[in-house]
């Protein structure tokens, strides 16, 4: 089981109160999180990752065992302690604008 | 008993504004989408309760949702906005060839006659249409395929397609607006494009009469009279009585004619609404007093509607999708201001009061009369 924390505006659109729990079938990777995270929430899709490019939107950052994961590969497996769900993948919105 | 209903979207959210007939009291829910922008809220003409929202983020991009019940829930539909074919390049501020990239959803304009079915126009400009209550949306790529589009180019607020007028006579017509393409309309459904930008000059492109490059703000049509447009453009308020065809100017005696919105009577086809902006360099009004235009000639004489308005240090601006008219009698005017009020008319713009302020910059105001 994955966790993952999203950003408050997500959290609102997906309507979840807290973490997200999801099961990944295969190597947790960021695109098998995401590919799973938009599967149980469509809303979220176009939101994280651009729908036809497949890009993370730029103001957003994968944050995990407190490394900065964003500029990991899409295929990237991510730490042994997400994966097992000890600790969280966040989703972190940038600090910026108004 | 009739009463209306004003949708308002602002850079934080989006509200709802009711009141009877008289449109003396005003109850506000909101904000709906609270930290989002919504460039645009819109009813269906054809089931007053069918409302779809544009809401964006710099974060998060581009989320479509649609209400069945005239706003009371929201519920997402589909946001993939994907160019047909090879998007293609259009000019970039300095010049060059850029890509087009999809920003945002300017504008919603559902259908006059299926609740279903709703065209969006977009940033980077291109229009989009939606059958399925906006679940899934195909590109009418033959405005984008015009062949003039790589000589289009963003306007300080981006390369937008922010006016959709549906032909209420002919089904086939309808109208289209991009800053700073110009004006386009099409005859066969959306199949192919004619710019319709003749009579227009515009001092800051190379050639002032040029087919496309025009920084159209909106234009308005009267639904009984659909030849005849009325037109602010960036200077210059506008009218043409064949389709766009032609254009001729009527700013007469407007003390500036920059501006963003343009609206018509419900009633009176050749009474008209600008709200003139002091410059292109100084968005808000001039003098500092906040003044609606009225024409009741269809242009050229111009009067001011000053009362209940702010009339000093007044430094507001109001963007091109925040006025609109309700079918009430009298007519109802309504716009809103960057500084976050709403200000209605319950007699024609004779006088005016604000239904609300203090909410965030206003982006757009729509009105619906319900019965």
């Amino acid at each position: 089981m994955i966790r993952v924390v999203l950003p408050h505006h997500l959290r609102t659109l997906a309507q979840v109160g807290g973490e997200v729990q999801l099961q990944i079938e295969g190597e947790a990777t960021p695109r098998a999180v995401l590919d799973a995270l938009e599967a149980r929430y469509p809303m979220l899709r176009g939101t994280i990752r651009d729908q036809v490019t497949q890009q993370r939107r730029a103001f957003l950052r994968f944050f995990a065992c407190q490394e900065d994961l964003s500029h990991e590969p899409v295929d990237f497996v991510l730490p042994s302690a997400v994966s097992s769900g000890e600790e969280p993948l966040m989703i972190v919105g940038a600090i910026a604008g108004g | 008993m009739s009463s209306a209903r004003v949708l308002v979207g602002t850079r934080k959210g989006a509200f709802v504004l009711t009141s009877d007939g008289k449109r003396k009291k005003w109850d506000v829910s909101g904000p709906h989408f609270a930290g989002w922008e919504i460039y645009h809220v819109a009813a269906s003409p054809a089931d007053p309760d069918r409302l779809y929202a544009s809401q964006s983020s710099g974060w998060f991009g581009q989320v479509i949702q649609r209400s069945n019940d005239g706003g009371k829930s929201w519920a997402p539909v589909g946001n993939k906005f994907t160019y047909d074919g090879v998007p293609g390049t259009h000019q970039w501020y300095d010049g060059t060839a850029h890509p087009w990239e999809f920003k945002r959803v300017w504008h919603l304009e559902p259908s006059l006659t299926d609740p279903d079915t709703v065209y969006a126009g977009v940033e980077d400009a291109a229009l989009f249409r939606s059958s399925d209550g906006g679940q899934n949306w195909e590109e009418l790529s033959g405005l984008r395929q015009h062949g003039s589009g790589p000589r289009w180019q963003p306007g300080a607020g981006g390369m937008c397609l922010h006016t959709i007028i549906l032909d209420p006579v002919n089904p086939n017509r309808m109208y289209i607006a991009i800053s700073a393409a110009g004006a386009f309309r099409t005859d066969d459904g959306g199949k192919s494009w004619l710019p319709i930008n003749q009579g227009l000059k515009s001092q800051y492109i190379p050639d002032p009469n040029a087919e496309v490059g025009h920084c159209v703000h909106k234009i308005a049509m009267h639904p009984t009279r659909p030849d005849v447009l009325f037109m602010q453009k960036h200077w210059d308020v506008m009218r043409s009585d064949n389709a766009g065809d032609l254009w001729h100017e009527v700013s007469g005696n407007l003390p500036t004619d920059f501006g963003f919105v343009v609206d018509v009577h419900a009633h009176e086809p050749e009474t008209v609404y600008v709200l003139p902006i002091k410059s292109d360099s100084e968005h808000y009004p001039p003098d500092g007093k906040l003044r609606v235009y009225r024409s009741r000639s269809g242009g050229n004489e111009w009067e001011a509607l000053t009362k209940g308005l702010p009339q000093e240090n007044c430094y507001v601006n109001v963007l091109r999708d925040a006025m609109a008219v309700d079918s009430l009698d009298k007519c109802g005017v309504y716009f809103g201001t960057t500084g976050g009020q709403v200000y209605a008319s319950s007699d024609a713009g004779d006088s005016w009061e604000a239904i609300v302020r203090d909410l965030p910059a206003v982006l757009s105001v729509e009105v619906q009369t319900l019965s």
